[in-house]
């Protein structure tokens, strides 16, 4: 590892900055804007973990729901036995060793077959619970009632937030994270090369999946009421995918520029048609896949392009994202 | 310059809509705030229930010429949002709604899971929460938890125990046997009711021949009714949603199915049930029900079909017209908007509705409709936990 340049030092700074001003939000309103921005925040969230594996590798993970439903079930089922934190651990656990077990069985496939396959995991995952529920317990639904309000859900958001930053930068600098960038541009060359293609990426697929599965787990005090639609709701999977997608994901940070600006316009949308909520996001859709084909990234670089003044920082950052 | 114009026209859509959401408040006015699924899983069934029976009581109150307050009459406006079946939407919707729009009340989304995923911040908030559709076990639990939270539509043991006692009276009256199939869809209403249904029918004497589950997703059903049709029972219980009640009527109808007894889950007592199955509807059990020959129910039937355009079922939509009944009696006792006060006058008050009296017992109605029967094309309450008018079941007797 190399010691921090300057440049580092500086993103890391202002990181930080707009970390401590995002955590302020509760204290300046606890209704409606902190909703919106638990919301935000949960799909920075998830958009970044699920980043961490698809933006290297280019391989569309659609399991999102099933870590995601893993970590709120091991909530759901411990909340009235076990410590909080620690259920967090279980779920962190939990969702990785899935990963892990998903990635050993699954990273062999690449393009549609795997695109298709966590697709199922999800479904699967869900009628999993689902029959161990029907046969072992009597009730499908289970309570999580605690005294988490809204704030201590987005501060605990705001600090996972930092933790996947934190991770995702650690990873790009170190020995994996050169391998993934090799594995992502051409997977035949990378085995050429010596790395063992397959652990790298379930390393990496475990990691994402662990992160979701806290997200999960951090979520389920808001649900209230944990059950397997809710839980494994196929949505969320596409839903990360298609902000993530829009904002970019060639840096750690993009994805935030897709998920910022999706919410809010979604949340618009449905507020001023509530009749007509999917035909107007479906014509938002068109209109950005129109006007931003390479997503909000793009258009970031393209105007630091055209200004001229970011040229040799842009041909930087290409070399090493 | 395309590209321009076309973001041009999608904000000034936005723009649009929005001034014209804030120039429609007026003074003088009850602004009552909706959120329940207009898209997502949930949204036939809401389109159904939950927002024709709003759209009729906000229409019959305005026609009146508002809700008297203190001795003013106020109109009602509504202020309504898609909560697209998720939870988390919905949380967003509810602070929306207190916190943005301030609106005076908050008629309670649709569905269990919504609903308790949305207690907390109405209790927050201090609104009336008169819960309808929301059939649980736990009722009591959320009573205690949430005092400001009412709870209408019963509980899922009941619905259970009640079947199993009509039965019962069936074949003590030498009406069908004691063999008897039971299935159920393996999701939240279909496990609770399956879990409290099969001993309660062990109990009570039945044989079960058949039993079995299957998933939400399930679209061929007809390896479940052959089967059933080959253990020969008299009876075919079967704990559904929606799309399998149909499902299972329609397979049930291709094989004959010879029983004398059959009983389907939620979703029997839409109209769309009758429409799709004709003839073979006729004698057909299923959940929830309504005393079809009171003259309110009958009064609130052509009503809603006048004023929205399309028939109520025939359980949860009158119940929910009942709860919105209720709020409006409780702001005119109250004489004010306070919502403390309002709440105060649920818990204590006795109210007129379409359901009849009503009164709530620790925060909940303990008399609900359970079981229903089309008969002649209505779907008549045939068990219930003490509501009375219901009429007697009838014997299934052919598909056709």
């Amino acid at each position: 590892m190399n010691a921090f340049t300057a440049r580092e030092l500086r993103t890391a700074v202002i990181g930080a900055a707009a970390l401590a001003a995002a955590a302020l939000i509760p204290l300046a309103d606890d209704g409606y804007y902190l909703s919106l921005a638990v919301n935000i925040a949960l799909y920075a969230v998830l958009c970044t973990a699920w980043t961490l594996f698809s933006g290297p590798t280019h391989y569309i993970s659609l399991a999102t729901a099933a870590f995601f439903g893993i970590g709120t079930y091991t909530v759901g089922l411990g909340i009235d036995t076990l410590p909080f934190p620690l259920l967090l651990a279980i779920a962190a656990i939990a969702g990785g060793l899935i990963a892990g077990l998903v990635g050993v069985a699954t990273l062999r496939l690449s393009g549609v077959y795997f695109v298709i396959f966590t697709l199922g995991l999800a479904e699967l995952v869900r009628q999993i619970v689902t029959w161990l529920q029907t046969n072992f317990t009597n009730a499908v639904g289970l309570y999580v009632f605690t005294d988490f309000t809204e704030a201590h859900i987005f501060w605990m958001l705001l600090g996972l937030a930092a933790l996947v930053y934190v991770t995702g930068w650690l990873i790009n600098r170190s020995r994996l994270g050169f391998a993934m960038r090799i594995i992502g541009n051409d997977e035949t060359v990378a085995r050429h090369a010596g790395i063992d293609v397959a652990r790298s990426k379930v390393i990496l697929f475990m990691i994402s999946g662990a992160f979701i599965g806290i997200t999960g787990a951090v979520l389920a005090p808001r649900f209230a009421y944990v059950e397997p639609p809710s839980a494994f709701n196929p949505l969320i999977s596409f839903q990360v995918v298609i902000m993530a997608l829009l904002g970019g994901t060639s840096r750690l940070w993009a994805p935030l520029l897709g998920v910022i600006p999706f919410t809010i316009l979604f949340d618009q949308v449905s507020a001023h048609f509530p009749n007509h909520t999917s035909l107007m996001i479906g014509i938002a859709f068109m209109a950005v896949v129109y006007v931003l084909p390479r997503g909000v990234t793009g258009l970031v670089e393209d105007l630091v392009r055209t200004r001229g003044s970011g040229r040799p920082a842009t041909v930087a950052e290409r070399a090493q994202p | 310059m395309k590209r321009r114009t076309l973001m041009k026209a999608f904000a000034a859509a936005l723009l649009a809509s929005s001034v014209h959401a804030t120039g429609a408040m007026a003074e003088g006015t009850i602004r009552v705030g909706a959120s329940a699924p207009k898209t997502g899983p949930l949204a036939g069934g809401s389109a159904v229930t939950y927002w024709p029976a709003i759209q009729l009581w906000v229409h019959d109150v305005n026609e009146r010429g508002g809700i008297d307050v203190g001795g003013t009459k106020m109109k009602v406006e509504l202020v309504e949002y898609d909560d697209r079946t998720s939870n988390e939407e919905a949380i967003k919707n509810i602070q929306r709604l207190a916190t943005v729009d301030k609106v005076d009340f908050i008629i309670p989304p649709y569905g269990t899971g919504i609903n308790l995923a949305t207690a907390p911040l109405i209790a927050k908030y201090g609104y009336p929460h008169i819960a309808v559709t929301a059939v649980t076990d736990g009722v009591d639990e959320f009573a205690q938890r949430w005092p400001n939270s009412f709870w209408t539509l019963g509980t899922s043991t009941a619905f259970a125990t009640t079947l199993v006692d009509l039965l019962k009276g069936m074949r003590d009256k030498g009406l069908i046997n004691d063999k008897i199939a039971v299935v159920n869809v393996a999701d939240a209403f279909g496990i609770e009711l399956a879990n409290a249904g099969k001993p309660a029918f062990k109990e009570a004497g039945f044989d079960i021949v058949y039993e079995t589950s299957y998933p939400l997703t399930q679209q061929d059903f007809s390896p479940i009714i052959q089967a059933a049709k080959a253990a020969a029972p008299d009876s075919f219980v079967a704990f559904s949603y929606p799309g399998d009640t149909f499902g299972l009527t329609k397979e049930a109808t291709i094989a004959d199915l010879p029983v004398k007894a059959y009983y389907v889950g939620v979703a029997t007592a839409f109209p769309a049930f009758a429409g799709a199955n004709g003839p073979a509807a006729e004698g057909v059990l299923g959940a929830g029900g309504v005393d079809a020959n009171s003259p309110a129910i009958k009064d609130f039937i052509t009503r809603h079909t006048e004023v929205t355009g399309q028939a109520p079922d025939f359980w949860a939509s009158s119940v929910q017209y009942a709860s919105l009944e209720v709020l409006e009696q409780a702001i005119t006792r109250a004489g004010s908007l306070d919502k403390q006060a309002v709440v105060d006058q649920v818990h204590n008050g006795e109210f007129d509705t379409v359901m009849g009296h009503w009164t709530f017992d620790g925060n909940i109605i303990r008399k609900f409709w359970t079981v229903g029967q089309w008969q002649g094309g209505v779907f008549h309450g045939v068990a219930s936990t003490g509501i009375g008018g219901e009429v007697s079941p009838v014997v299934k007797s052919g598909w056709k």
